[in-house]
């Protein structure tokens, strides 16, 4: 409301020292015309492009896009797929491993965020050492997290071998080469990547908790344990909340984690519907199926972010 | 923006009255994490600098004996990348320089002017814009990669066209600047988003003050939001470095051979070498790419935490 007082105000005022010359009509305008080209860019990359590529998944474009329409054809054979079990299809696979590799991720990064939120809101010593060596992990890029627990998981020369040589040989770990364990293996290094973030997130929130009621808990006689569980846990449920949309987001856009930890993927093991996607559209030459699976990706990442949106402008609004 | 402040730079103020063994157990748990979150990386540095035999013979986990810094002047300046190039990462670091430097200034620039507008000058409608630009940041982009492959492509051609008549193609088609386009529209979501935020919480008088003296839309711009941006500015400016710098996809996509960025050909690196893997070379290189966005946490953490809060917990 009083935004709109002010560019009122502002009007009156360039209207009063300009007249009702086209400089003063220019002046109306200036703020609408630098957003302008912002909003027009967002516009036809984001609106225009998320269009054009549901109409492509309409169609029968193989390398290059056509524009035979032929209605639900790829959705029909994705969902086909879906149910493909013996041999699995690579959708089928993206599916189980999204479920498997976003199930994972989820839990343990809010889990091990929430452990450690809690954990350094004790009063330590060293929370100013402790706090920056969880975070790290998230200034890397996918790749090079990847890379680095490519050779951890090597069973020739990372951990398996570490063991071995320590003297405990019966350990076996070779998820890392076992095309049915692989997503487990970027599981390990998406959760190491960004957990730490998600401890910043409830670390955070911890801190917002106002210290009166729990100087109340404490004296009514609540354990540490009770003034968490039926206090500050469900003060802070808004931040689970954003974790969880964050983290849901992250998973089913990663990509790069799978190609970095599995070494390209091989045989498609550790497909997602990102790597799914990418492999039909510009390797096998199924551009529509491609296009298909990613409307599907967009689909999902709207159900969950659109709401949210609301939700969060709408609070603003108040 | 509180609550990443809170983060940052609060003592927390409760001491409960943990037993001795509780506060040991508390330590222990977080001392165990820590050397889990530790570990990989100083792995990836003693890797990086032992010989190769050393590596493949020995326990990853212990101290190098020959200390050798050739595995990092090999992935510098030598180790194959792809099929033909074996001038090492070099050049595809100063790629991915050339690459977010401008894609940077331009989205940060564009988003301080977005966000001044929405909140100072705002218009019926403006929830509508900042909605539609804010969802922009949480599309999937392979649901706009396609599209962009294609209007990249005709975007090449009108540059070759160009370089035919004129002897200059004006950047069109040039990899980098395709990248620096791709990057400066899909991060104009987030820059909008931490500036509309920051400005909501400027004092709107002393900008209504200045409209009545006469000020223009840019002089207040120029002489009283960017002064008081600074921190908002170094949020964004990081932000926006680590994602672009870490992008892979976009650079996977629209940028192949020699003008591949740093992520892309660390990837090359690590994923085609045939035959033996030199994992302390590939070390040494995966460190260098990171060595950018790490400094960047060393230096500045406190804005790094709120960036990544401001982009994440405010929607």
């Amino acid at each position: 409301m009083t935004a709109m007082t002010e560019r009122e105000a502002a009007t009156a005022m360039t209207r009063r020292k300009l007249g009702p010359s086209l400089r003063g009509y220019f002046q109306d305008w200036l703020p609408r015309l630098v957003l302008a080209p912002s909003f027009l860019l967002v516009l036809v990359f984001v609106y225009g492009f998320n269009l054009w590529t549901l109409f492509l998944s309409f169609t029968n474009s193989k390398a290059f896009p056509t524009t035979n329409l032929i209605g639900f054809t790829n959705y029909v054979r994705l969902w086909n797929w879906t149910f493909e079990t013996d041999p699995p299809s690579n959708w089928y696979t993206a599916l189980v491993n999204m479920g498997l590799f976003g199930g994972l991720y989820i839990f343990f990064c809010l889990f091990l965020g929430l452990l450690l939120a809690i954990l350094l809101d004790q009063k330590i010593r060293g929370e100013g050492i402790l706090r920056p060596i969880y975070l790290y992990p998230l200034a890397l890029s996918f790749i090079v997290t990847g890379t680095a627990w490519k050779l951890f998981l090597d069973p020739r020369i990372g951990l398996e071998n570490a063991l071995h040589d320590w003297g405990w040989t019966s350990f076996h770990f070779d998820w890392v080469v076992d095309p049915k364990m692989m997503i487990y293996c970027v599981a390990i290094a998406g959760i190491w990547q960004s957990s730490g973030f998600v401890m910043a997130m409830f670390l955070a929130g911890l801190r917002g908790v106002d210290g009166e009621i729990l100087k109340a808990a404490q004296i009514d006689g609540a354990s540490t344990y009770q003034t968490y569980r039926r206090i500050v846990i469900p003060i802070i449920r808004p931040v689970f909340f954003s974790a969880l949309i964050v983290l849901a987001h992250m998973a089913i856009k990663s990509y790069d984690l799978v190609l970095s930890v599995t070494g390209k993927n091989p045989g498609g093991a550790a497909e997602l519907p990102s790597t799914f996607m990418y492999s039909y559209t510009f390797t096998r030459n199924q551009m529509a199926i491609g296009s298909a699976s990613a409307v599907i990706m967009l689909m999902t990442i709207a159900a969950i972010m659109v709401p949210y949106i609301y939700s969060e402008t709408r609070e603003q609004n108040r | 923006m509180s609550a990443a402040d809170l983060v940052t730079s609060a003592p927390s103020r409760r001491r409960p009255g943990h037993s001795r063994t509780t506060r040991i157990v508390i330590y222990g748990l977080l001392f165990l994490f820590a050397l889990v979150y530790l570990v990989p990386l100083l792995v990836m540095v003693m890797t990086s600098l032992k010989p190769l035999d050393e590596v493949t013979g020995g326990n990853m986990f212990a101290l190098p004996r020959h200390l050798t810094f050739a595995p990092w002047s090999m992935a510098w300046g030598e180790a194959r990348i792809g099929v033909s190039d074996t001038r090492g990462i070099s050049g595809y670091f100063f790629n991915s320089v050339k690459m977010v430097v401008p894609a940077v200034l331009i989205s940060t620039l564009l988003g301080a002017l977005n966000g001044y507008v929405l909140t100072k000058w705002s218009f019926p409608g403006h929830k509508l814009v900042f909605g539609m630009m804010l969802f922009a940041c949480f599309i999937p982009f392979q649901s706009v990669i396609i599209p962009m492959a294609v209007i990249l492509g005709m975007l090449g051609r009108i540059g070759v066209n160009l370089a035919d008549l004129t002897g200059w193609s004006f950047g069109l088609g040039n990899a980098t600047v395709n990248l620096v386009i791709v990057h400066v529209i899909y991060g104009l979501g987030f820059t909008t988003l931490f500036f509309r935020n920051y400005y909501a919480a400027f004092p709107s008088e002393l900008v209504k003050a200045a409209m009545i003296d006469g000020a223009s839309f840019f002089q207040i711009f120029r002489r009283i939001l960017l002064p008081n941006s600074t921190p908002i500015i170094i949020v964004t400016v990081i932000y926006q470095f680590t994602n672009i710098w870490n992008d892979f996809l976009f650079g996977s996509t629209f940028a192949a051979g020699d003008t591949a960025p740093m992520t892309v050909a660390l990837n090359n690196l690590v994923n085609t070498s045939t035959g033996v893997v030199e994992y302390n070379v590939n070390m040494a290189a995966a460190i260098i790419a990171a060595a950018p966005t790490l400094l960047v946490y060393v230096i500045a953490g406190r804005y790094f935490v709120r960036g990544l809060m401001a982009g994440a917990v405010k929607g």
